[in-house]
């Protein structure tokens, strides 16, 4: 929690540059996939943008968080998009209709949006400085042992929580035999 | 490093997803959006985490356990985006205006002329017809 | 028992009559008319004893409270002086006659049940307000009559005439008293009680602040109650209930009631020299108006309200000379000759089968009919005239004699001026009084035409009490030696100055009128007019509600008022010529036709008050229909229009409501963000 008193923002370090650079790829990979018109390719950027998100949490040294985004996230979730949208048979190559009609206002929302959340963190922490040096905060050892320590009747109720959601996503998704045959 | 960068990406990857949610016709790309914003936030907590040395470390806790709602909350909703193509066969989500005001209320509910009743049976049936066409 | 208990049961006994009468009346009818005659008979025995216990001594008082009524006491007090025990003895003699001659009037009626209970209920209010010795147990009684006046005069309530009659002479009479409960309390304020020794004993030590306003709000109510102009004109209409009713409560004893009241409280009237003279006033305009609208009038009842009314005028005028003793001697003996009156001329109604004198004057032999009702009739009218020695005659001199005393300045309780306007105004109607009982008698009894309708014997009970009424119009005025020890104290009888004027008069008008009807009498054949409405061997009561109901159709509006048909006073003259055979027309001349129409009082209220009031009540259901109505229609549409518009915002797009409540979401924060920034 140190003031970044002698760090200015045209002194970047490396980490930074590496930051900088990094974000710059996961922003526009996310503005691609909520823009192109072809489906599959916006799961595709998805995936761009969240592995950029885990090099960002590795910079951050939160190693464990971002071996589980690529895991979770890149492994499982895009894998579980990508399902759903060959389900839904989802149009190959560019849909014209990708977008509703609603984008204008859309787009203002999240641009007003955007302008008061920037103005409002750079108001607040323009001068705060992020001290990475010393141990990583994050790494695997350090992320176990807080977690199965102090965290470990949560993670027992998220437990719980995943197999509910399990159940739910099977009996959703199941067919229903009595209205097929019905139909 | 500065609070800021990842501050700021974070503000602009959630506005990017805030963006996809609302302009997005798709039912999965609107789920995608919501990765995007879930993501935002997640980075949130873990920059924070670190520049504040949390001897809990909650912020990393609370991103796993975000993490691990969002896989949960995903299967949910690709379930039920499936359910609904099932049954529709669309996942456009401006499609599915059952809640909309319609015409046909508006006409049988206001005026009290002989020939509203009419009117209003025959935007009655309708409603059943189209509700047909769309599950075609 | 003691006189105070004896003067409980007096007013007790009618009440409890009453109540068993309304109770019974359904699941025994045999008991009613013992109900009715029995208790009030019983209550003329006490009042009677209690008179002669009290014997015109020292007044009784005697007073209990049953619960504290805050600052100023209100006690269940009496208060038994000479006025109060004899007048007493007159409320139950006409409230037994009228009770024993309803037996017989209204015999087939089927509503006699609540009649005869309301008649005694009556008559147990009017003796409560004669024995009161407090002002507001004197009010329940006043109030209790007014509501028992407004039943009876509707008791034909199928005629539209005895509606509006009934709601008149309600309306009319509530009018005054309003300022009379509002002097009453002015008064109990000033005395610091309501008892009336209290409020006496105040008024001698000057203890009254505002004598002349407290006397002149009281006088508003005296005049609604007794008749008095310009609150008279709800008593000729009343005449359209049973002619027992008319007798009782509108000739004998209600209307007496103003006058009895300011004669109980007349030190308070006289600390006030202005009041007086508007007594004065009010009584010389009551006098003379009435007396010649009574010359006018067409329905025999109707010539018998107004002499009430111009007798009445008679004891107001007694009361603005201040001499109670003279007034309370002329209520007395004209309840009984006017009592007498009434009855009688429901006999005759009934044997005549109607109620217009202009057809009675075309009929020959009624006289022979019923010779019981002419020869009591007759005696009555000669009482009414004052003709000595009838009862009239004494009760008017004594009237007359104080008027001129206080003219001559020989007594100083009323102002002198007061005394004249007294004096000649009742000499001038003593000359009227004589002219219509005069016509009246003419036009009745010495019809010439076709024979009178047949009909059976008048019920014998009618009869029988038409004696015994006659008794005191003939002999009461021989009382008048020892009246004047149970009263003041001063002498009633009469001088001969005004003896012989007034005697003079009353002979002059009389002969005069009998000129004249000699000379019209010989038209009569040449203009039939009018037919006998009801049948002639139907209950009496029947006969006489069938008379008021067709009396305007048959004889057009020469006798009844105008008000019965609202039109403006332009119209309100009689759609029929006069009938040419009444001496009458000849006598008033011009004047007959507005004397008929009780010189257009009504229509002048009906210009002053009712038209305005309708007028505002028209703006004000304009006002509510086409303003206060636009408002609540428009609040409704309104809201209606923003539902539609809010409506077309439901468009069943999920992600135009998240745009909206995100947007809204971000206006807020930007909105915190600002304040938060102090910018």
């Amino acid at each position: 929690m140190t003031l970044a008193a002698g760090h200015g923002f045209l002194s970047p370090t490396g980490v930074e540059i590496a930051f900088l650079l990094v974000g710059i790829v996961t922003l526009g990979a996310a503005v691609i996939t909520v823009t192109t018109k072809q489906l599959v390719h916006a799961a595709l950027w998805l995936v761009v943008a969240l592995g950029g998100l885990a090099v960002e949490y590795l910079l951050l040294t939160a190693e464990f968080i971002a071996w589980v985004q690529v895991l979770i996230y890149v492994g499982s979730v895009v894998v579980l998009l990508l399902f759903g949208l060959m389900l839904t048979r989802a149009p190959i190559g560019r849909s014209p209709d990708a977008d509703s009609g609603n984008r204008p206002a859309a787009l203002a929302v999240a641009v007003a949006a955007a302008a008061a959340l920037i103005w409002v963190v750079i108001d607040a922490f323009r001068a705060t400085w992020i001290d990475l040096d010393g141990p990583a905060q994050g790494s695997t050892k350090v992320s176990g042992a807080i977690l199965f320590r102090h965290w470990v009747l949560p993670f027992e109720a998220l437990s719980v929580l995943l197999l509910a959601a399990l159940v739910g996503a099977i009996v959703l998704s199941r067919r229903d035999r009595e209205r097929e045959g019905g139909n | 490093m500065h609070l800021a960068y990842p501050a700021v990406l974070a503000v602009l990857l959630f506005c990017t997803g805030l963006y996809g949610v609302l302009a997005r016709r798709n039912a999965i790309l609107v789920l995608m959006s919501v990765e995007l914003m879930l993501n935002a936030v997640n980075l949130n907590l873990v920059a924070f985490d670190v520049w504040l040395r949390d001897a809990l470390h909650a912020g990393q806790a609370l991103t796993l356990f975000t993490i691990a709602i969002a896989a949960a909350e995903i299967g949910i909703g690709l379930a039920i985006v499936l359910m609904v193509h099932r049954n529709r066969g669309t996942s456009d989500i401006d499609k599915l205006r059952d809640n909309a005001e319609t015409h046909d209320a508006e006409t049988a509910g206001h005026d009290g002329t002989p020939g509203a009743g009419r009117t209003a049976g025959s935007g009655a049936t309708a409603g059943p017809d189209e509700k047909a066409e769309a599950a075609a | 028992m003691t006189t105070t208990t004896l003067a409980v049961l007096v007013p007790l006994l009618p009440f409890l009559g009453a109540l068993a009468g309304l109770l019974l009346g359904r699941t025994a009818p045999g008991f009613v008319r013992p109900l009715a005659v029995l208790p009030t008979l019983a209550a003329l025995v006490l009042a009677v004893l209690v008179a002669v216990r009290q014997g015109g001594g020292k007044a009784i008082d005697a007073a209990t409270q049953l619960t504290p009524t805050g600052s100023v006491p209100i006690d269940l007090a009496l208060h038994l002086d000479g006025f109060a025990v004899l007048t007493a003895v007159l409320v139950g003699v006409v409230a037994s006659c009228v009770q024993l001659y309803s037996t017989g009037y209204l015999r087939d009626d089927p509503r006699y049940t609540s009649y005869a209970a309301l008649v005694s209920l009556f008559t147990s209010a009017m003796l409560l307000v004669v024995y009161s010795g407090d002002l507001m147990v004197l009010l329940v009684g006043w109030e209790i009559m007014g509501i028992c006046s407004y039943f009876l005069v509707g008791h034909y309530w199928e005629t539209p005439e005895a509606r509006a009659a009934s709601l008149k002479a309600f309306l009319v009479t509530k009018l005054g008293d309003v300022p009379f409960l509002i002097g009453l309390f002015a008064l109990a304020a000033d005395a610091g009680t309501f008892r009336i020794t209290g409020v006496l004993g105040a008024v001698a030590t000057g203890g009254i602040d505002h004598p002349t306003l407290v006397a002149l709000l009281l006088l508003a109510g005296v005049a609604g109650k007794s008749a008095q102009f310009p609150l008279h004109t709800w008593l000729p209409d009343a005449m359209a209930g049973p002619t027992p009713v008319s007798a009782l409560i509108h000739a004998a004893t209600m209307v007496a009631a103003g006058v009895y009241f300011v004669a109980r409280l007349l030190p308070v009237f006289a600390a006030s020299a202005a009041a007086m003279t508007v007594l004065a006033v009010m009584a010389a305009v009551t006098m003379v108006g009435s007396g010649l609208a009574a010359l006018a009038q067409d329905d025999i009842k109707r010539v018998l309200a107004y002499s009430t009314i111009g007798q009445l005028g008679y004891m107001s005028g007694a009361l603005a000379v201040g001499d109670r003793g003279a007034a309370v001697f002329h209520l007395l003996s004209h309840g009984a000759f006017k009592a007498l009156l009434f009855l009688a001329a429901g006999v005759i109604i009934h044997a005549a089968g109607t109620n217009s004198l202009a057809t009675m004057s075309r009929m020959r032999g009624l006289a022979a009919r019923i010779p019981d009702a002419y020869w009591t009739m007759t005696v009555a009218l000669l009482a009414l005239a004052a003709i000595p020695p009838f009862a009239g005659f004494f009760s008017k001199e004594a009237v007359l004699v104080a008027a001129e005393h206080t003219a001559l300045g020989d007594r100083t309780v009323a102002p002198a001026g007061a005394g004249w306007i007294v004096l000649v105004s009742g000499l001038l109607t003593a000359l009227l009084t004589a002219a219509y009982a005069t016509r009246l008698w003419l036009l009745a009894f010495r019809g010439r035409g076709t024979e009178a309708p047949e009909h059976g014997r008048q019920p014998l009970v009618m009869n029988a009490v038409l004696w015994v009424l006659a008794v005191p119009s003939l002999a009461f005025g021989l009382a008048v030696g020892v009246l004047g020890d149970w009263f003041d104290g001063h002498a009633l009888t009469p001088t001969v100055t005004t003896a012989v004027l007034g005697t003079g008069i009353a002979l002059v008008g009389g002969l005069v009128t009998y000129a004249t009807w000699r000379h019209t009498i010989a038209m009569a054949p040449r203009h039939p007019m009018g037919a006998v409405a009801a049948h002639p061997q139907a209950d009496p009561a029947v006969s006489e509600a069938a008379a008021i109901a067709t009396h305007t159709h048959a004889y057009g509006d020469a006798g009844p008022s105008p008000d019965r048909h609202p039109s403006p006073i332009g119209l309100a003259e009689p759609s029929t010529a006069p009938d040419p055979a009444d001496p009458a027309r000849l006598l008033l001349g011009p004047l007959h036709r507005h004397a008929a129409a009780g010189f257009h009082l009504d229509a002048v209220y009906s210009a002053l008050f009712v038209r305005p009031v309708r007028a505002a009540a028209s703006l004000v259901g304009f006002l509510d229909r086409e303003v206060v109505e636009t408002y609540v229609r428009g609040a409704g549409s309104g809201t209606e229009l923003l539902g539609r518009a809010v409506r077309r915002a439901q468009t069943g797009n999920v992600q135009t409501y998240l745009s909206a409540l995100l947007a809204g979401s971000v206006v807020l924060a930007i909105a915190a963000v600002l304040v938060a920034a102090g910018a």
